[in-house]
């Protein structure tokens, strides 16, 4: 098998097109899950498959290309897809945010804030915020068109009820431009600030379950609360041990069985940008000498 | 001191040489031959066809052994494969009354035109280990009556001639056939989706759920018209030709499942109809299917929807192994991000609690 028998990017050109209009019909109607003929394609639905299909239609040849999984360039996932579109559409890849045009991640938005030229494609694995509270898509597209989001306020204020907190960490619901209520894939909710008024175009793909949706730059993004109970994001008590970063996103990593731990950035290209620039973090004081 | 891994790519090189390695097996032992698995493990390539969507023996020969054995990762592939492949047009329908059969069996009737035909089958075997088939050995060729030219008719035509059984719908050029590779699914689907939906479903998530009609999670009472297995030829109509190009011959699996009569006031009683197709020699499936294409239908009959196989939206969107084992095994990738989330807010949870129990003893 040898890549240059699959066209570009390896989706047919009109494929692509399918996809681009599902694109634009989501950037018009910010937030709304836009259902579209999802391919299969050659790895497993689940895996990112979504987010493929949507960097494989908008990807040019002049694009340099990111893909992050947990906020990390090296992880097996990223590898993987990363190795994807190196083969079957050639295009530049890099590690550096900035120096990204198309970023595709999972579960992380980059630390360093996106600038208006980029695009970040999230991978998404279950794009009905409500599913949870409702199995039924007949049900829930319902909910949507009449914006009935009554239940997802119940659901958030039975979590403070019981647990005296929201106590969804991950894929926090959000409000988009007023209007529809979106899952905003499984990033952490520490994530979601960055989400609003964000300079860069926001693509959410979800491959299974088949729909696409968008965030415009410059939207309005709200993280749903009570104002008893306002919105608030997850906070580390210390810094990164390699970077020294303070209000950076953390990975603990089990150090032994004896209960060490050692926190560092989940988003690797800031915690070694940051370390080229000289900043260094509590457990690497040596290596700055 | 902590080095940030930096061996994704090397890891994920090294884990497919040992995944080449471990499909070779034994060296001393001569490598399983496509046509080996095309000709032995037939009934494997039938299913793997079916699932898969595509009707190409070796292809899927070639991805079971790609796949170490492993159905729903050669199925995979076979999806994978096929999604690439240009339309340039639909057959025309298959008309499997003209099917040159190889095994014909009806449970309605003890006998009739074209008679019962075994063909190859496990039925009626005792399920013993046979040994012998340990040595290489030959297998002396098996006696066949002659192919009767003679008719054939399908049973659900029988019954039909008394106006016994619901009337097919008539072709309706008009309305397009629904696609799911084309569109995604929405819902209520109509019988012709669902059906295609069926077609690639999982064998085993259609048994069950057929299973449960059974024992009484939405009972169709259902009798096995006719089961026929055997070869059917495919047109296409060409445009610029003006006529119909035979492409080749596929062999089919159908099952016309007789169900429950319904009727009313003004309609006369008629038994009603499952159907079940597949690609090869797949009777599990196409039975299994032609049960659940009838609990679906409960709705049409004013039936109570009450098991999960009259759920459509829960058979449908949960029938497809390949989305199923893609979700299910997705949860392997690192979730380390909202994990780290989930700890953080269980810590202060806890925090919160020993925070306020002992000024609540103070309290007291």
């Amino acid at each position: 098998m040898t890549a240059p028998a699959y066209n570009f990017a390896y989706l047919d050109e009109q494929t692509k097109r399918m996809i681009r209009r599902a694109i634009l019909k989501a950037i018009a109607v910010p937030g709304y899950q836009v259902p579209f003929a999802s391919r299969e394609m050659p790895m497993p639905y689940g895996w990112g498959t979504g987010g493929v299909q949507v960097t494989a239609s908008i990807l040019g040849q002049k694009d340099v290309l990111k893909v992050i999984d947990q906020g990390a360039d090296d992880t097996t996932n990223a590898v993987s897809i990363r190795q994807f579109f190196e083969k079957t559409a050639g295009v530049e890849t890099t590690t550096e945010t900035l120096a990204a045009t198309v970023i595709q991640t999972r579960h992380r938005i980059p630390e360093t804030t996106l600038q208006g030229h980029q695009v970040l494609v999230y991978q998404v694995p279950i794009p009905e915020p409500l599913r949870f509270l409702e199995p039924r898509e007949t049900e829930t597209r319902k909910m949507h068109a009449l914006a009935e989001y009554g239940l997802m306020h119940v659901k958030l204020y039975e979590d403070i009820a019981r647990h005296g907190h929201i106590a969804t960490t991950y894929a926090y619901p959000v409000l988009v431009a007023g209007r529809y209520v979106m899952d905003p894939s499984p990033t952490p909710k520490f994530d979601n600030p960055k989400m609003d008024d964000c300079a860069a175009l926001q693509l959410f793909g979800a491959g299974r379950e088949k729909r696409i949706y968008a965030i415009p730059p410059h939207t309005k993004v709200v993280s749903l609360d009570f104002e008893d109970h306002p919105f608030e994001v997850t906070r580390f008590d210390r810094p990164c041990a390699l970077c020294g970063a303070q209000g950076s996103y953390l990975d603990e990593v089990v150090m032994d069985d004896r209960g060490a731990r050692m926190f560092v950035c989940s988003d690797t290209d800031f915690c070694e940008s940051r370390q080229e620039n000289g900043h260094r973090g509590p457990l690497n004081q040596e290596a700055a000498e | 001191m902590y080095v940030a891994v930096k061996g994704g790519e090397r890891a994920i090189a090294a884990a497919h040489g040992l995944l080449a390695e471990k499909r070779r097996g034994d060296t001393e032992v001569p490598e399983l031959a496509v046509e080996q698995i095309d000709g032995q493990l037939s009934l494997a390539v039938d299913r793997v066809m079916s699932e898969g969507s595509l009707y190409d023996r070796r292809l899927a020969a070639l991805a079971i052994k790609q796949a170490r054995g492993d159905l729903i990762e050669a199925i995979f592939l076979l999806r994978a494969f096929r999604t690439t492949l240009p339309r340039f047009g639909a057959s025309g329908p298959l008309d499997t009354g003209a099917m040159r059969v190889r095994r014909r069996i009806s449970a309605t009737y003890k006998d009739l035109p074209g008679g019962q035909v075994l063909g190859p089958t496990f039925d009626y075997t005792h399920r013993l280990l046979d040994f012998t088939l340990e040595a290489e050995g030959d297998v002396p060729p098996a006696r066949t009556a002659p192919v009767s030219e003679g008719m054939m008719p399908r049973v659900a035509d029988i019954i039909g001639g008394d106006d016994l059984i619901e009337r097919n719908p008539p072709e309706n050029p008009s309305r397009p056939i629904a696609d799911l590779t084309r569109e995604p699914i929405a819902f209520p689907a109509d019988r012709d989706l669902r059906l295609q939906n069926l077609a690639r479903g999982d064998e085993g998530f259609l048994l069950a759920l057929g299973y449960s009609t059974q024992r009484g999670y939405g009972r169709t009472h259902p009798f096995v018209g006719e089961i026929r297995m055997g070869e059917v030829d495919v047109e296409l109509f060409v445009e610029e030709l003006g006529f119909a190009v035979p492409l080749g011959e596929i062999t089919l699996t159908e099952c016309q499942m007789v169900n429950q009569f319904a009727g009313s006031k003004t309609e006369p009683a008629r038994f009603t109809r499952g159907y079940g197709l597949s690609f090869g020699h797949c009777e599990r499936r196409a039975m299994s299917m032609s049960l659940v294409d009838r609990s679906l239908r409960a709705d049409e009959f004013g039936e109570e929807r009450k098991g999960p196989a009259q759920d459509e939206e829960f058979v449908l969107s949960h029938s497809d192994n390949v989305q199923a084992t893609g979700f299910v095994e997705h949860l392997k990738l690192p979730h380390y991000v909202d994990f780290q989330a989930e700890l953080a807010l269980l810590r202060q949870m806890r925090q919160d609690l020993a925070q306020s129990t002992p000024a609540q003893e103070a309290a007291e």
